[in-house]
């Protein structure tokens, strides 16, 4: 085991750690802050995968957009004078079993598969060569994206908006 | 075995998937589903990176990833803008509970 290893297994524990937390929590505060650990993990695991820029990406939008719509979500939702915020679980004993073996099906899939790996060189920095794809093989999507984007922000303006009484 | 390989990451991502789905099915309120969709999004966009860097892929798998990050974060917006006009309208967001279109 070298350092590259050592690393990896912090980040996949800290991740898989606190995903189970979230999944599990009562208190859907408290899910909110355990899923902030989650992506935090994830965005290491990314960025030891060679994908600088999309760890950096991750943190930006996950953490600082994503997460704070979630608690802005929770906050508004619940009756704020409530000293507990909690959430109720249904189908927790077949949900368990069926998630169990639903699990090892697909770890045990990917492990007995016999991938073609042929890895690739790490490059320096990603950001640049990530610009150029963007513009050139994927312009397309890019731009539909950016519609996209544009439609959501309008589209969830005019749902969440209040009603003129 | 403890050589850090794709494996690992394949192992991960299945794992995340999983607890997404246990979050998805077990849980009543509306953020924590949103919560767990989120988790499944991240363990697919895991599997994305891993494969483009151990099947010679070159970026492409990045790409994507990225593109799968925007649509999760336009995913949240909406989802989060109908989930205030639930509360609005039925005073709590039990998705058990929800089971008409108008009051």
């Amino acid at each position: 085991m070298n350092f590259f290893d050592i690393i990896f297994y912090l980040f996949a524990l800290i991740t898989i750690v606190s995903a189970v937390f979230v999944v599990t929590t009562k208190n859907i505060v408290h899910a909110a802050f355990y899923l902030l650990f989650t992506f935090f993990g994830i965005a290491g695991i990314y960025a030891m995968l060679g994908a600088d820029f999309i760890a950096i990406v991750q943190i930006m939008v996950y953490v600082g957009g994503i997460l704070i719509l979630l608690l802005f979500g929770v906050m508004l939702t619940n009756k704020i004078t409530d000293v507990e915020i909690r959430t109720g679980t249904i189908h927790l004993l077949p949900a368990s079993i069926i998630v169990g073996c639903f699990s090892g099906a697909v770890v045990a899939g990917m492990i007995w598969t016999d991938w073609r790996i042929i890895p690739g060189e790490i490059p320096n920095s990603t950001a640049k060569d990530l610009g150029h794809l963007l513009l050139t093989d994927y312009v397309l999507i890019f731009e539909l994206l950016g519609i996209l984007l544009l439609v959501a922000l309008i589209g969830a303006a005019s749902i969440a908006r209040r009603e003129k009484e | 075995m403890l050589q850090v390989g794709l494996y690992h990451f394949l192992i991960i991502s299945g794992i995340l998937f999983s607890l997404g789905i246990y979050g998805i099915v077990t849980r009543k309120n509306a953020v924590m589903i949103l919560m767990g969709v989120e988790l499944i999004l991240n363990s697919a966009n895991i599997n994305f990176i891993a494969f483009s860097r151990y099947g010679n892929f070159g970026l492409n798998g990045q790409v994507i990833a990225l593109f799968v990050i925007v649509l999760a974060a336009a995913e949240a917006a909406i989802a989060l803008a109908i989930v205030l006009n639930i509360y609005k309208t039925f005073a709590n967001v039990n998705v058990d509970e929800i089971d008409h279109l108008k009051e």
